[in-house]
């Protein structure tokens, strides 16, 4: 479905949050989305009518919930053209990112002691691996971010060697809403070090860019299903099954083995050996109508109404002067940070809520990212779209910045 | 267009003056006293100078960056703690804050409005 300002206002009847809060502009969907109808009602429909736990019962209600189960890992994989063997379910992104920091230096040759990284990521993609740091006795390095909000290919250049162990890096920043480079990156990578472990960070990007693993060439991709329309406690771990299989499990207990002893256990296969104890059942069942509602539109559908309301929020703000706009000139997703001269962003977030306005304000994650462009109180006000914004919630939004900014700027 | 004035009651004149003019902000030479403290969610960051003399506060300025809650109480604060016993001031507490600010502050906004007061306590430990 082509979108547009009358398709975007059709869509937003789907999501009841609108309908129950009259007037709501919803301008922080790259923190979480809302939910259309079809995924709360996938959540009410199992709890009252499906209830049973997976993997183990022999009855009827849990065979039918072990096949949710699994059909909803199956749309997932073909969401991003991967096999369902490769599709962990985590708690979330940075679930999946934990597990990674507990189990990748054994599947990476010992003398590779480098975790690269980029100066835009979200805490979620680098405390752990700071931690990992410290306990494999590695290091750290990053990709430097240029003044244009964009990566420094050059630099990824240069950083990329012989020790690099892992890449690690996001697809799309939380906070400029720059797209990366993601399959040129990976090329890189490649050609400069063939043991490498790639890593894609799709936490912005899953719902808004269509993503094929197998054209990316990525090792890995973690995402969360509740920026992309579906529940909040699932997160997607996507990797190739060759490496899956090599890993060891992160989480242990029940559902994730074949064989126990009182001394020993045997692991599951992947990707079961990895979903330790009772899975959130419910959550990832509902997920499966969060993609179909999400493909039904079409990803390059998304993107392309993201852009054009981008485009119109970056020209509506520049009418206020004292406006800061940090985002890149091309090559962006619907997320832009943005300041107002002589004002705290908590300030602004504060104010706009008595306008319905729901902005984030702060470092949003992304401490170091901050410093490193030296923004001023280290935070920005973010707004991100995503299929029910239209051209009059960006309306509304400027015409309050406006008079928040009489308000300092007299 | 707007729907309410829960965050613009923060926003009094008197706040906002005090915002654009604070009341010791800066430093000072040889304090007894010195600490930051940070308000994780927003990366708001106070530092509190004391000057301490037989259990009493003679002076106190702060210094940081923040919003127009947490930069006001910090004024506020300040101004306040002059000449007072740091063993009343340990035991101040939000009521304290609320009291100096004369405002009805948001639930999600009394983390910023109790900066300052976390600041001096944790320099005075």
């Amino acid at each position: 479905m082509k979108l547009n300002n009358t398709t975007a206002k059709k869509l937003k009847r789907d999501f009841p949050i609108f309908k129950n809060n009259p007037g709501l502009i919803y301008l922080d969907s790259a923190a979480t989305s809302q939910r259309p109808e079809i995924v709360i009602r996938a959540v009410d429909n199992f709890i009252r009518k499906e209830n049973a736990n997976i993997s183990r019962g022999v009855y009827t209600l849990a065979e039918k919930a072990t096949e949710d189960y699994e059909q909803s890992r199956k749309s997932v994989a073909k969401f991003i053209n991967a096999h369902h063997e490769e599709i962990v379910f985590t708690k979330n992104a940075t679930e999946a990112i934990n597990l990674f920091s507990y189990t990748l230096k054994s599947i990476s040759p010992r003398e590779k002691n480098e975790i690269l990284l980029t100066e835009m990521e979200h805490h979620s993609n680098l405390v752990p691996w700071q931690q990992m740091v410290k306990r494999e006795n590695m290091e750290l390095k990053f990709i430097k971010v240029k003044g244009d909000f964009t990566l420094d290919l050059e630099d990824a250049k240069n950083k990329i060697t012989d020790k690099t162990a892992i890449l690690s890096f996001a697809h799309v920043s939380n906070v400029l809403g720059t797209i990366n480079p993601v399959k040129e990156l990976i090329k890189i990578a490649r050609q400069k070090n063939k043991e490498i472990i790639t890593i894609v960070d799709g936490a912005q990007s899953v719902q808004n860019i269509k993503i094929d693993v197998k054209k990316l060439d990525c090792d890995f991709l973690v995402f969360s299903g509740h920026k992309m329309l579906g529940p909040t406690g699932v997160g997607i771990l996507y990797g190739k099954k060759e490496l899956l299989e090599k890993m060891k499990p992160f989480n242990f207990g029940g559902g994730m083995i074949k064989k126990v002893t009182l001394k020993d256990a045997e692991w599951a296969n992947t990707p079961y050996k990895f979903e330790a104890g009772t899975q959130n059942i419910v959550e990832v069942i509902a997920l499966s109508e969060a993609i179909k509602y999400i493909e039904n539109i079409g990803l390059e559908n998304i993107h392309e109404w993201e852009e054009e309301l981008t485009d119109y929020v970056i020209k509506k703000m520049r009418e206020i002067p004292e406006i800061e706009i940090y985002h890149p000139k091309e090559k962006s997703a619907g997320i832009i940070s943005f300041n107002l001269s002589g004002v705290h962003p908590h300030d602004i977030a504060s104010l706009l809520n008595d306008y319905k306005i729901c902005v984030r304000a702060g470092h949003h994650c992304a401490m170091p990212l901050m410093e490193k462009l030296k923004i001023p109180h280290g935070g920005t006000c973010r707004i991100s779209f995503y299929i029910y914004n239209t051209f009059e919630d960006i309306d509304r939004l400027v015409e309050a910045l406006k008079e928040i900014n009489k308000k300092f700027n007299k | 267009m707007k729907h309410d004035d829960l965050s613009d009651r923060m926003y009094k004149e008197h706040i906002l003056e005090l915002y654009k003019s604070p009341s010791n902000y800066g430093t000072m030479e040889n304090p007894t006293n010195k600490d930051t403290e940070y308000n994780s969610m927003c990366g708001d960051e106070i530092t509190i100078q004391l000057k301490v003399k037989n259990g009493k506060i003679l002076d106190a300025k702060f210094s940081g960056s923040g919003c127009v809650i947490s930069m006001v109480s910090a004024s506020l604060l300040t101004e306040k703690l002059k000449g007072e016993k740091i063993e009343d001031v340990k035991k101040f507490e939000k009521n304290e804050i609320l009291k100096l600010l004369k405002i009805k502050i948001n639930p999600a906004r009394i983390k910023c409005a109790l900066l300052p007061l976390e600041a001096t306590k944790k320099a005075l430990r």
